[in-house]
């Protein structure tokens, strides 16, 4: 009678989130970041996030011969997400190949999304650092000039508070937290990344356990072997919490599902070796942060931590003797 | 108090107010009915009657002499037409006995209430539940006398209705509470008098505040009933879950309520109890919801077993030409169909028609490992990684991963963003495993 009747297995009824809704939510949760690095760092924060951002669409567009350049919106994500992780004031087609590093080696030699091992934003970036070390992790960083769009950052520079103790006691946490000093587009303001953060927790799009761990484990081994040199224990673990890449790594590129365990303790322990990894990098090791290469030891391990922390099923421990 | 909650689960749209407002109808009596000597879990049912045969209201055509089993009943007067198969609920064709109706709904003299039911020994009545034919009609049709029969030295110190009513659209449960409270409470103390059980709970989710007062004033002067509010989340109504959360007990995995002392019922089937022992008729009729977008005028409808749900749909209004599946049960579990052609049987609590809109036919994308399905599964599983065995044939590895643990509710494939069918493959896997165990 009735030709049209579809039968299918149930449920009949999906949520209506998609790969693409959520993407969407994570370039929403980017907008304070996007809006404050272009305050602070004007015209060239916008060239270097529009270079990074085409470019990782295009090379997946032409990858996967697509017309449609946005796609699922996931190339968007990392080319934005890579674009964070530079200086203000890059060369353009720094970003550029990053982004297509990223894409393709990072990403769609595995087979595309879903199925890389490591973070792609960070593989991009990964691979500036050991090429182009030095338009990446110099000495010498612009200062932001608030408010001023088309203003020459570079003619002014400083050092990134991460760099020593002296540059770090220049820097208050105050500052820090509204990011209104040196460092990368979206590192500099902690602030900006939490409202992201807390859009992503809003949204269900993250777990609070491993930007949670991540940056509890940062703040433990800031103040327990930080040194004290930042006034105190307590406030020498805040300032690593605050400076360099630890928010923007706990929050939006520790957090990447594909990369990332899906096993709840496997979360947590992702998040805790993050931070471990980190905090070693930058007490004992010889570049002044290790966010990037933490999170990228830490992808390598998913599989892993996936395997030996599958959750207890329910009913599993009251056996009734 | 604060509610209890379980872990996991969704919180889809519910729909309910298609019909929560709407009074239980009783449909017309049908011209024909179809009854399939298989309506619950267990062995099917030889028939009693023959092609030609006069039957009566009630009286019993189907039986087995398995334990696990129920008998089945006529559900009009009339004569049996034909016995074979017909197309049944569950997408196979089952013997089924027709019977067309003489239009005068005679019932069968031998039927009548048992005596003084508060004297009966606990075996009188379940063997009255048992001729009854009554089965678990929340839609798993287990028979309802083999829950209450537990084995030797299980002491069961609890009876459970389940008034959740979790699934979306269905609010045939809920009319039954605000309608036939009595009822409920009824069949929950004939089950408790059966079982020993000295605690009966009727568990309740939130969004039927109406349906709390009301059995809650019910049995007010009963000590050993009570009703417990359940927070309003899917799916509640399971089993394990909604004993954890009214017992604070976990069903241990593999077993079953009567190893933590809880036996559990639907609410129609403690109403099915009721009438068993207050008039002594079987189980030959239900409360139906049809609704969805599909259904022009929704109704929540009391029809005898056997009706075709072509004669309901058309009872409602029609299907609207847009209506793209049809299915026997709730969105979540239940079964699509490709026919209106098919009887009501024990278990059916709704038929709902979905529209265009709603039934998406989407491709779906690669996993991204969002995790969400680990979040929402209630078993504490890792849907993805079972499907993926699953896709990939590796079953020890489902079994490794507790596939055969699934409780089919469909939360994971619900909230999956690549819309991945992960609760059909978990059914694979599930499936699978439990055959490799047994052979």
């Amino acid at each position: 009678m009735n030709d049209n009747l579809v039968i299918s297995s149930s449920p009949h009824i999906r949520t209506f989130q998609t790969v693409r809704g959520v993407m969407v939510d994570v370039l929403i949760a980017l907008g304070p970041v996007v809006a404050v690095s272009i305050l602070l760092f004007g015209y060239r924060a916008l060239l270097t996030m529009t270079v990074a951002m085409l470019a990782a669409m295009l090379a997946e567009a032409l990858w996967l011969h697509q017309w449609n350049i946005f796609g699922d919106g996931s190339a968007a994500v990392t080319g934005l997400l890579l674009a964070m992780t530079l200086p203000p004031d890059v060369a353009w087609w720094i970003p550029a190949i990053g982004s297509v590093t990223a894409i393709i080696i990072g990403k769609q030699v595995y087979g595309g999304i879903g199925n890389n091992i490591f973070n792609p934003a960070l593989v991009g970036r990964a691979v500036l650092v050991v090429s182009w070390g030095t338009h990446l992790v110099g000495p010498i960083w612009p200062v932001p000039k608030p408010f001023h769009f088309f203003a020459d950052i570079s003619a002014v520079t400083t050092a990134t508070p991460l760099a020593g103790e002296a540059e770090a006691l220049g820097t208050t946490l105050s500052q820090l937290f509204i990011g209104n000093t040196g460092g990368c587009l979206g590192e500099t303001s902690a602030m900006a990344l939490l409202l992201g953060g807390l859009w992503l927790l809003y949204k269900g799009h993250i777990d609070w356990r491993i930007p949670g761990a991540f940056i509890g484990t940062v703040w433990l081994m800031g103040t327990l072997f930080g040194g004290a040199f930042y006034n105190n224990s307590v406030t020498t673990g805040l300032f690593h919490l605050l400076a360099g890449g630890v928010l923007l790594g706990a929050i939006f590129m520790a957090t990447d599902m594909v990369t990332s365990p899906v096993t709840p303790w496997g979360k947590l322990i992702f998040g805790v070796g993050c931070g471990l990894i980190t905090m070693l990098i930058r007490l004992f090791g010889s570049y002044p942060e290790g966010v990037t290469f933490a999170i990228l030891t830490m992808n390598a391990l998913t599989p892993l931590l996936d395997k030996f922390t599958i959750p207890r099923k329910f009913g599993e421990v009251k056996q009734v003797a | 108090m604060a509610m209890a909650i379980f872990k996991g689960g969704v919180h889809p749209e519910y729909r309910k107010e298609l019909t929560a407002s709407l009074a239980i109808s009783v449909a017309p009596l049908p011209e024909k009915v179809v009854i399939p000597l298989q309506q619950h879990i267990g062995a099917p049912c030889e028939p009693l009657v023959e092609v030609g045969d006069a039957v009566k209201t009630g009286q019993k055509i189907g039986e087995s002499e398995g334990f696990v089993s129920a008998p089945v009943h006529a559900s009009i007067s009339g004569r049996v037409t034909a016995i074979g198969p017909y197309n049944h609920p569950l997408g196979r064709k089952v013997a089924a006995v027709t019977i067309e109706s003489d239009g005068q709904d005679e019932w069968d003299g031998q039927i009548g209430p048992l005596e003084n039911y508060v004297e009966c020994s606990p075996e009188e009545l379940r063997d009255a539940i048992r001729e009854a034919g009554i089965v678990g009609m929340g839609g798993a049709t287990f028979p309802a006398h083999v829950k209450m029969s537990p084995p030797e030295g299980k002491a069961i110190d609890t009876v459970i209705i389940n008034g959740a009513e979790c699934e979306p659209y269905l609010t045939a449960d809920h009319r039954l509470m605000l309608e036939e409270p009595e009822k409920v409470v009824i069949g929950l103390e004939v089950m408790m008098r059966v079982l020993g059980a000295g605690k009966g709970i009727i568990g309740i989710e939130d969004n039927k505040p109406d349906a709390i007062r009301v059995i809650g004033q019910l049995i007010e002067d009963k000590p050993a009933l009570s009703v417990v509010p359940l927070k309003t989340k899917y799916p509640q109504g399971a089993e394990k879950m909604l004993i954890q959360v009214i017992t604070k007990r976990q069903v241990p995995s593999g077993g079953l309520p009567l190893d933590v002392g809880v036996v559990n019922h639907n609410t129609g089937t403690a109403a099915a109890v009721a009438d068993a022992v207050l008039t002594g008729r079987p189980l030959i009729e239900r409360v139906v919801t049809v609704t969805g977008e599909g259904i022009r005028r929704p109704a929540n409808l009391k029809v005898r077993l056997g009706t075709l749900v072509s004669e309901l749909t058309e009872l409602c209004g029609g299907l609207s030409d847009d209506t793209r599946k049809l299915i026997v049960g709730g969105p979540m579990m239940g079964l699509a169909q490709p026919t209106t052609d098919l009887p009501v049987i024990k278990g059916t609590s709704g038929i709902l028609a979905l529209t265009g809109e709603e039934v998406e036919l989407i491709e779906s994308d690669t996993c991204i490992r969002c995790a969400r399905c680990v979040a929402a599964c209630p078993i504490n599983l890792v849907p993805t990684f079972i499907a993926q065995a699953a896709e990939h044939g590796r079953f020890a590895r489902a079994e490794k991963l507790h596939a055969a643990d699934c409780i089919e509710c469909g939360c994971c494939a619900y909230v999956c963003p690549a819309r991945i069918p992960l609760t059909q493959w978990m059914r694979v896997a599930k499936a699978e495993v439990l055959a490799r165990r047994k052979g």
